[in-house]
């Protein structure tokens, strides 16, 4: 789960993280208010989860009133498009203002999770202000990393490692990195996190070091057990389709094509949308159903399917395991009862009960329908129906 | 033989009086897996509905049945917890099917495991089965065949559920029987990897092709082929999952996202190749292309 960064601030703060000051804003007029208590030079920026604020004209500095209300207004009421959104953009809701900064030097102060090693990892770099993998890609070595023993967390030598490692060695700046090492270790433990990142980390020409920009994201599978954070989680970004299908249960994400696949399992699904792409398709999205699918959740998958008006065709490629074809059977007769079908739909079945689901299958005799004998028989059919 | 588990191997199974403890217990019995009791804690002293003994610890779980692997189906939140009570209780083998654990409850597991020598399948996983002997999971049992006299078998590693019985229902259907199938999980941190297996199933004598059934996420499948490389001299199939899988979205598994340009299927899939490894494009050739490395034309 991703959280915006004015969220982000605010945990890091809450944990001990020297950040500037700063305020939320959700109109032009909370915008000013917040302007009349900061003062002097403030950066608006706009809280989208997206990137490519900064080109798109969404991070602006500001130096009076007039120039933060002329700046609050422009994004609240424009849809802020990148690479990253789209064509359609997203809407801005609320701004974060914060006070300015005469930067010296800027750093990057990150952790996640190595997967390879099995443990998180705390890695800093004297290179900030800029994405990471571009320093990884470019100039691996100016990234130092310190690899956290499972059980025991960041320890105080490895702070002292990696302050080092930024060249810092003024006793306050010491003291302020020590506490934003320590600080981001804290939040990223405690609250399950997957990346939490300070970039950038900066010097002010008076010699402070501030986190300037903070993300975290965060495990859903430990959200259960930390109710704060999931009550920061804003869907206005995700398509509605992905949000209705989360409710039902399905793991469903929407992609470009024309093709629209029901699948159950994580694993067959995308091996589903390559199978589509090998045989001249392009899939309209990737859903796997899960194993403990009911008659009701299938159809809900069909009914988000079939109203995407981008889908063409339909591929439902089912190996039956703890799922049962038969199940999905039904849905498909009841989905086609209730919705019909206006574009072909091609069915795979495979495993636990198929003899009956082909049987009932059979008997409902559904117009749309067209059965596969295998998986390159389905998908030339639906490839060749689109 | 065979890896791992065999018809002397005695189950237990943590969580056995839930829903889906009881059920795929029931299942596990029905395919012939020596199941010898279940572990609810507070319900030591009574009998399962399959008949079994339940006991309120592992630790009296395997002193009285002798018990040495567990099959958890204890909510994710418990999920960590339960493995180590296994470990602790000197089961070897842990094979975890709960979806949804924390990464940093994997993270502090994995190290407590390492530390006693106890062997991980999972989580988020189907299981282990050697076909005809031994299922501790969820697979539905019937599409797997067991090595019949003179056989040659496949051995297999995926990790995926459904995608893995596809591949066996391929082998199966041509008349290919596997020795041991893994489902090694799809989250990003876990217990056997499959190096590991690769190692275990290039000793193993029943073993004559690998199957390894790779997705997008991490480095599992780049580390694997440099281990095929140096270290097996069987042949190895390979199919890897979600060419076409966006940047950035995690795929229904934890640990199925490209992140950072990293985990990519053309990544893997050239990491592979470069090894020597055979890569079937469509996932509908991967028991045709098995077939092929055993009975060369």
């Amino acid at each position: 789960m991703k959280i915006h960064e004015y969220q982000a601030r605010q945990l890091l703060a809450e944990a001990g993280v020297p950040v500037p000051p700063a305020e939320v804003a959700s109109t032009a007029e909370e915008a000013l208010a917040a302007y009349g208590r900061l003062g002097g030079r403030v950066v608006v920026k706009a809280q989208v989860s997206a990137g490519g604020r900064g080109k798109a004209g969404f991070v602006r500095l500001c130096d009076d009133a007039d120039q933060v209300r002329e700046a609050a207004e422009f994004m609240l009421t424009h849809r802020m498009v990148s690479r990253q959104t789209g064509p359609a953009g997203v809407a801005v809701r609320k701004l974060l203002l914060a006070a300015a900064m005469d930067i010296a030097g800027e750093y990057y102060v990150g952790m996640t999770v190595d997967r390879a090693r099995r443990c998180p990892v705390v890695m800093v770099s004297r290179e900030g202000g800029v994405e990471i993998e571009e320093v990884a890609a470019r100039n691996p070595e100016a990234i130092v990393k310190e690899w956290l023993h499972p059980h025991l967390g960041l320890l105080p030598f490895q702070i002292r490692r990696l302050t080092q490692a930024l060249g810092l060695t003024a006793k306050e700046q010491v003291q302020a990195a020590t506490r934003t090492l320590a600080g981001l270790a804290d939040l990223f433990l405690s609250y399950d996190a997957t990346l939490a990142e300070i970039n950038p980390l900066v010097i002010t020409s008076e010699g402070r070091l501030l986190a300037l920009d903070a993300k975290v994201t965060f495990d859903d599978n430990g959200l259960f057990r930390h109710p704060t954070i999931m009550a920061m989680a804003d869907t206005s970004e995700e398509n509605p389709d992905e949000i209705r299908a989360r409710a039902a249960g399905l793991s469903y994400i929407a992609l470009d094509g024309n093709i629209g696949c029901v699948v159950n399992g994580a694993g067959l699904a995308m091996a589903t949308m390559d199978l589509i792409k090998l045989h001249g398709g392009e899939p309209a999205n990737f859903l796997d159903v899960g194993g403990s699918v009911t008659t009701e959740g299938a159809i809900e998958a069909f009914r988000i399917i079939l109203a995407d008006p981008k889908v063409k065709g339909v591929l439902v490629n089912i190996f039956g395991g703890i799922a049962k074809c038969d199940l999905i059977a039904e849905a498909l007769i009841a989905a086609a009862r209730e919705v019909g079908f206006h574009v072909p739909v091609v069915v795979r079945l495979e495993g636990t009960n198929v003899e009956r689901a082909r049987q009932l299958l059979n008997d409902a005799q559904v117009s749309g329908l067209l059965t596969a004998e295998d998986l390159t028989d389905a998908a030339q059919k639906v490839c060749a129906a689109v | 033989m065979s890896i791992l588990v065999n018809r002397d191997t005695r189950v237990i199974c943590q969580g056995i009086t839930g829903k889906a403890g009881a059920f795929h217990t029931q299942q596990c019995m029905e395919y012939g897996t020596p199941m010898v009791g279940g572990v609810t804690p507070g319900k030591g002293g009574t009998r399962s509905e399959h008949g079994l003994p339940i006991f309120n610890s592992c630790h009296d779980a395997v002193r009285e049945t002798g018990a040495n692997a567990t099959m958890i189906f204890v909510p994710a939140a418990f999920a960590a917890d339960a493995a180590m009570e296994a470990a602790d209780a000197g089961i070897p083998l842990v094979v975890l099917i709960t979806e949804g654990i924390p990464t940093l409850d994997m993270i502090r597991l994995r190290k407590y495991l390492d530390e006693t020598g106890t062997k991980l399948i999972g989580p988020n996983c189907p299981g282990i089965i050697t076909p005809g002997q031994c299922k501790i999971g969820i697979m539905p049992g019937y599409i797997h065949r067991p090595p019949q006299d003179g056989s040659r078998n496949v051995g297999l590693i995926s990790r995926s559920g459904t995608l893995t019985y596809e591949a066996v229902w391929q082998c199966t259907t041509r008349g290919l029987s596997q020795s041991t199938c893994v489902g090694i999980g799809g989250d990003p941190v876990k217990g056997l990897n499959f190096i590991d297996l690769l190692g275990l199933f290039q000793n193993d004598a029943q073993t004559d092709v690998i199957v390894l059934i790779g997705e997008i996420g991490g480095s599992d499948e780049e580390q694997a082929a440099a281990y095929i490389q140096a270290q097996v001299t069987k042949p190895v199939v390979a199919f890897i999952a979600g060419q076409t899988a966006p940047p950035g979205r995690r795929m229904g598994h934890a640990g199925a996202i490209i992140s950072g340009g990293e985990g990519t299927a053309a990544g893997k899939i050239a990491a592979l190749q470069a090894a020597g490894i055979a890569v079937v494009p469509s996932p509908a050739d991967i028991g045709a292309t098995a077939a092929r490395m055993i009975r060369p034309a």
